[in-house]
């Protein structure tokens, strides 16, 4: 059987793109730190970023690519493992079983959804025009993102929106950390338990990590 | 003790099946629930009526026929014990028990709480087995193997084959059982060779028999009544790894 055809084999293609996605999701959160240095933090960084012209192309492309294997995969088995289990019983308790766990196709699915809102808004800015960093400009003539991250933050519904958005994104890696880490082969008696709980830990600080980006703004703590 | 059951009657595969309510007196907690049921069903059998199918075999833990979901847990409230080892002291007098076969697209109901779990015994002769010359018994100790693959191969083998993995698992999915297999026979220099083809061939037939894939709920690990670990999950999917690089 084809790798690809094997349940195992698309795990392991859920579990490496899934990685991917959160090395990226990690070094984004690093780059966005910018934003406490003000516009000479994060106008310089986006200026720099795209100096890498087409690479920067290649590299989002890329990306589309691993998300959409992942979708694919993950809604195809979601389906096929419900299938496998046709008949609930009368009564379900569970010794192990997570709210995280259980919700994985769901969780992602929000995520998907507001990937495409978080491109359309600060990628494409088409949500909000006249915020758009592509059409205002800082001082030293740089397309001003800081103004536009603070001005869309201070509305509450697009905080509000951002923060569901990292709970859902929270909620998958609660799961999906420490699954990835199993998928791939890597654990043993002593490490399981272990990485059942840093999985957590970690996708609470990765969840902490983001969100003080519109909790600052609109409380007024960072403009 | 006074009970109220409420047990899963299907007269046939193809009967809809449904719940239906016992009201058992006099019972001690020192029986097994199997020998609750016994009672049951010798009250069923006086009235004239059809006693409930259940599996059942060795009933001391080690053959892993007996098989009921009750009050939606595999083998029932205690940890790390088969139906057949569970005694009524673990109940308390008026409770109401809820008791259900295995539940999954590859377990069939054969009837009432009987399930067709030849599936798993597919996963097996798909490539849960080493080829070796029949013959004269092999010298004892021609075959050196440390303590500790000793030891995983035989926590390993502690899987009886009851099937309570797939039952718990949300998924239906048998990989409990078959990299309980795979690591046992993994582990061991007579199981290395045909190591790679084993464990294509063993996800293979899990994945065509109808079961799920594992989503690292670890449901399984939590009620088998042997305690299989779910890191031989993980050497499973090392094992598929390895062969998947080339030259395997
Ligand atoms: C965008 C839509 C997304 C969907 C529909 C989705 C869906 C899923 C599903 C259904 C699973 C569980 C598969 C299973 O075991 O049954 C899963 C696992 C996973 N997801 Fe996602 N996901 C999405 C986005 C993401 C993102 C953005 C990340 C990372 C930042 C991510 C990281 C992971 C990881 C690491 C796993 C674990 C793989 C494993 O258990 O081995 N996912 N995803
Ligand atoms: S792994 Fe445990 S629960 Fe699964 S079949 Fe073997 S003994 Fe039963
Ligand atoms: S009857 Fe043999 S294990 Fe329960």
């Amino acid at each position: 059987m084809n790798m690809l055809e094997s349940s195992v084999g698309r795990k392991l293609v859920m579990s490496v793109t899934g990685l991917s996605m959160i090395a990226f999701v990690l070094v984004h959160l690093l780059g966005n730190t910018t934003l406490f240095y003000g516009p000479d933090g994060i106008n310089a960084y986006a200026e720099a970023l795209h100096r890498f012209g087409a690479l920067v192309w290649a590299f989002r492309l890329l990306l589309l690519t691993v998300l959409l294997l992942h979708v694919f995969y993950g809604i195809q088995l979601t389906l096929e493992n419900r299938a496998a289990k046709p008949r609930a019983y009368a009564i379900k308790s569970s010794r192990a079983t997570t709210l995280a766990g259980r919700s994985m196709v769901w969780s992602g699915l929000l995520i998907g959804g507001f990937i495409f809102f978080h491109l359309l808004h600060f990628t494409l800015q088409l949500i909000n025009p006249e915020l758009a960093a592509g059409r205002h400009f800082d001082s030293l003539g740089r397309p001003d993102v800081f103004m536009m991250v603070v001005l869309s933050f201070r509305k509450m519904p697009v905080s509000l929106l951002y923060l569901g958005a990292l709970a859902a994104l929270g909620l998958h890696l609660m799961h999906s950390l420490q699954g990835a880490v199993q998928t791939l082969g890597l654990n043993n008696e002593r490490t399981l338990p272990k990485v059942m709980k840093a999985g957590v830990l970690a996708a609470i600080l990765i969840f902490l990590g983001y969100a003080a980006f519109p909790i600052t703004v609109f409380t007024g703590l960072l403009r | 003790m006074d009970l109220t059951l409420y047990v899963w009657r299907q007269k046939g595969p193809d009967d809809q099946g449904r719940l239906e309510e016992y009201q058992v007196k006099a019972i001690t907690p020192d029986m097994s629930f199997l020998e609750m049921l016994d009672v049951v069903n010798e009250g069923l059998i006086r009235a004239g009526k059809e006693p409930i199918a259940f599996d059942h075999d060795c009933r001391e833990g080690i053959c892993g026929t007996c098989s009921q979901v009750i009050n939606g847990m595999p083998h029932g409230p205690r940890e790390k014990t088969a139906v057949c080892q569970l005694h009524m002291r673990s109940f308390r007098d008026g409770d109401t028990i809820y008791i259900e076969p295995w539940r999954a697209r590859a377990f069939p109901v054969i009837k009432d709480l009987i399930v067709d779990r030849s599936a798993l015994d597919r996963i097996m002769q798909s490539g849960g087995y080493v080829s070796v010359h029949t013959g004269g018994v092999p010298d004892a100790n021609a075959v050196l193997i440390s303590k500790a693959d000793a030891d995983t191969a035989m926590d390993a083998a502690e899987c009886i084959g009851c099937g309570a993995c797939v039952a718990a698992c949300p998924n239906g999915s048998a990989m409990l059982f078959t990299a309980a297999k795979v690591a046992h026979l993994a582990a061991l220099p007579q199981g290395r060779t045909e190591a790679a083809r084993r464990v294509c061939l063993m996800t293979e037939a899990m994945l065509k028999q109808g079961f799920g894939s594992c989503s690292n709920h670890y449901e399984c690990q939590a009620v088998c009544p042997k305690g299989i670990s779910a890191t031989f999950i993980a050497k499973l999917n090392r094992e598929f790894i390895k062969a998947q690089m080339p030259g395997q």
